[in-house]
């Protein structure tokens, strides 16, 4: 294998899309794709797998859901049970309705905040850590395609050429 | 047809925009100085919020006494402050979250800033359960940590605790949404940054972002699935800062009608407050090609609904206590004389700001201009103080026995405080406005070619800024020709020769980074070489170009492909 890639940089969201496909279709490796905004359709022709990041939600939902039903419970009925203005803490039944919206705080802090860890954790960002872009107009109106060179470079270099790429460097990866 | 949208939407980015003129236009106020109306208004606000410290300061030092309140009336401008900050800071998650969940476009021009006013509200808010606590520093037996008193733990039956909960998720989700959505924004600026210190800032504040497709994905998740979260909490916000006063015994207070009511009123006010903002931020920070007719429209057709809400709301309210024949709701409503009585000021402030005056919205010249919807605005921000001040004191000031009846009147210190807040706001809002971002970028790309009026003009009639993909790839296909190997000084004063010298005592360096193509890499090269101005860059031609390229050896054939000579000479005029 080469160590070698070829950053294709486009100019166009759609002239982008169109080359992922041919690149694809042509059976050349995309190691990464840099976009300056989210190019609809961009992850479905590069075959990524859709995000899970949903479904943890979901989990970390039901997770604050519960860890508030245990600290109600502990706090109000069993810890200390209080009878406040006629309305006795003896039973969570007969004392949920109280509990409602602390318990749907708390499913909403659990869910937010451990999602957005969760992507920052799985995306790798997060405070000092150095950007990753190989150039830096993919944050402005470029778009920059990483391909593996497997075998001809030369041939990959016109294939990319001819998509529309506005600029073609190859680079050693290191 | 991806990009499509119906031609009877009128356009929302205005002004020919381009990928690289957005990066521009919305990095312009970060690297720009400031102006002095600039800091006019950052004086003014400053010396608001430090007046504020210093009354909060000797309200903590000397006691909630300072304050005007009485035994009767014992919750005035505090509380009615803070339910006005919470009420504005409604609008921001409404267009962040609300708008995206229905696939709103015309709410990226404005989120980030909305966003940000509810983070700066919501901080304002805050202040007042907190200094009204009078012992600040026993503030933490607002939570239910494990503590040294025989275990006494906080009242969960209380609204008054559902709040701390409800505040504190609320104002800590809505920081991370809003940062979020701002690391690939950060990243941009990150990316031109030219000053080391610059780029140090926004390289952390960026956490590293580099826009990678899985990223992106992620980001677009998390977006919809923060919106999905946020949407519902931002009504249980305010429907749990009603029941500080629904589920209270105090006649008046004690209304099922109260949570609906106060969420609508809590959106009023808050678009309310984002007009009264981005009127004014659009022309000092120059976002009129963003912040749109049609943007400024649709928020006050939110405003009439929401204010259409509330005003069925009073008038409900006072058919029901005529109505139901009930004591209680007799006593409150039409006995107190809330219309006639000592606070018939309030009350009709309350009733012309609120309802009557937001009426003219119903004419499409009134609310889509300006400064008619700016002077509205601000009726509706006082309007909505009012409502807040008239349920919580008028409702106080007449309690079942007559003997006690009283006014209250705010002393020095009250006013201080609530000026004080005002004062805090705006110095956060000033300071963003410099620093931040404050168009959601990369969003507002995403949308350029749907909303865009040169592509919506061209996808109508056969204009050439409408490039089939074909085209595109068939034009790009030509690679400039290389030029032969030459000596580079002898380039570079060949190529001073046709375009002419750059004198630094007469002329006048240009911002060659408004020619798309140039970034401030290129600038430094070209300025290397001798090349300021937009009359120089105009004056190029093929020979030039290839010229250009020979010399630089990057980019070949991009000066050529992107017409930098013909984006120059109109940048020049």
């Amino acid at each position: 294998m080469s160590s070698k890639v070829i950053h294709a940089l486009y100019d166009d969201d759609d002239v982008l899309l169109k080359a992922v496909k041919e690149v694809k279709a042509a059976h050349h490796h995309i190691e990464e794709i840099y976009t300056p905004f989210p190019v609809h359709g961009l992850d479905k022709a590069m075959g990524l797998e859709p995000t899970r990041l949903g479904i943890t939600a979901f989990m970390y939902g039901l997770t604050g859901l519960g860890f508030a039903w245990w600290f109600l419970n502990l706090i109000m009925i069993q810890d200390w049970p209080q009878n406040i203005g006629g309305k006795p803490s003896f039973s969570f039944a007969e004392n949920m309705p109280a509990f409602v919206p602390v318990m749907f705080e708390m499913t909403v802090f659990f869910a937010a905040h451990l999602m957005v860890i969760t992507f920052y954790m799985r995306s790798k960002i997060w405070p000092f850590r150095e950007a990753e872009n190989p150039d830096p107009r993919t944050t402005d109106d470029h778009f920059l395609m990483e391909v593996a060179v497997d075998g001809d470079e030369d041939k990959l270099a016109s294939l990319l050429k001819g998509t529309g790429a506005v600029e073609i460097n190859v680079k050693e990866k290191h | 047809m991806a990009h499509y949208e119906a031609p009877i939407r009128e356009a929302i980015i205005t002004g020919d925009k381009s990928y690289h003129d957005i990066t521009v236009d919305v990095a312009a106020p970060i690297e720009g100085k400031a102006n002095k109306n600039w800091w006019i208004a950052f004086i003014i606000a400053l010396v608001a919020f430090l007046w504020g410290v210093g009354a909060i300061a000797y309200t903590i030092g000397t006691g909630i006494g300072v304050w005007g309140l009485n035994n009767r009336i014992n919750w005035a401008w505090d509380i009615t402050n803070f339910v006005w900050w919470v009420g504005i800071g409604h609008a921001g998650t409404l267009i962040s979250a609300v708008l995206l969940l229905f696939r709103q476009k015309w709410r990226m021009g404005i989120n980030r800033s909305a966003e940000a006013m509810t983070i700066f509200a919501v901080v304002q808010a805050g202040l007042f359960p907190l200094i009204h606590m009078g012992r600040i520093w026993d503030g933490f037996y607002v939570l239910p940590i494990p503590n040294q008193l025989g275990s006494l733990w906080v009242n969960f039956n209380s609204p008054l605790l559902w709040d701390v909960f409800a505040i504190s998720t609320y104002l800590s989700v809505s920081l991370v949404f809003w940062w979020t959505g701002l690391l690939p924004d950060f990243a941009m600026i990150r990316d031109r940054a030219t000053k080391p210190f610059q780029k140090k800032i926004y390289s952390l504040v960026s956490f590293g972002w580099s826009g990678k497709a899985k990223d992106w994905q992620r980001f677009e998740e998390v977006s919809l699935v923060l919106a999905g979260l946020a949407t519902p909490l931002v009504l249980s916000v305010h429907t749990i800062v009603s029941f500080d006063f629904a589920t209270s015994v105090i006649p008046g207070w004690h209304s099922t009608v109260y949570p609906p009511y106060f969420v609508a009123g809590a959106v009023f006010s808050g678009f309310a407050m984002v007009q009264t903002l981005l009127l004014i931020m659009r022309k000092v920070s120059n976002l009129e090609y963003y912040i749109t007719k049609v943007h400024i429209e649709n928020m006050n057709k939110v405003i009439l609904v929401t204010g259409g809400i509330v005003t069925v709301a009073y008038l409900s309210e006072l058919f029901v206590g005529w109505y139901t024949g009930s004591s209680y709701e007799d006593f409150v409503y039409l006995s107190v004389g809330a219309a006639t009585g000592p606070y018939w000021w309030a009350f009709w402030s309350l009733i012309i700001c609120n309802s009557v005056i937001p009426q003219l919205f119903w004419f499409k010249k009134i609310r889509t201009n300006y400064i008619w919807t700016f002077i509205i605005s601000i009726f509706i921000n006082i309007g909505m103080w009012f409502e807040r001040f008239d349920i919580i004191v008028i409702n106080l000031s007449r309690g079942h026995l007559p003997s006690s009846w009283t006014q209250f009147s705010p002393t020095f210190v009250d006013i201080a405080i609530f000026i004080g807040t005002l004062g805090f706001f705006f110095v956060l809002f000033l300071l963003y406005a410099r620093t931040f971002p404050v168009i959601a970028q990369a969003e507002v790309k995403s949308i350029l070619k749907s909303t865009g009026d040169n592509y919506k003009r061209a996808r109508e009639g056969g204009d050439p800024i409408e490039k089939t993909i074909a085209q595109v790839v068939e034009k790009k296909v030509e690679v400039a020709t290389p030029v032969v190997e030459d000596d580079k000084d002898a380039q570079t004063s060949n190529l001073l020769d046709s375009l002419g010298a750059f004198d630094a005592d007469t002329q006048q360096a240009d911002d060659l980074k408004k020619v798309k193509g140039i970034g401030p890499v290129m600038e430094k090269t070209l300025n290397q070489i001798g090349i300021y101005t937009f009359a120089q860059v105009g004056k190029m031609t093929k020979k030039e170009y290839d010229l250009l390229d020979s010399i630089t050896g990057s980019f070949p054939g991009r000066a050529e492909r992107d017409d930098w000579a013909g984006q120059a000479n109109k940048l020049k005029s």
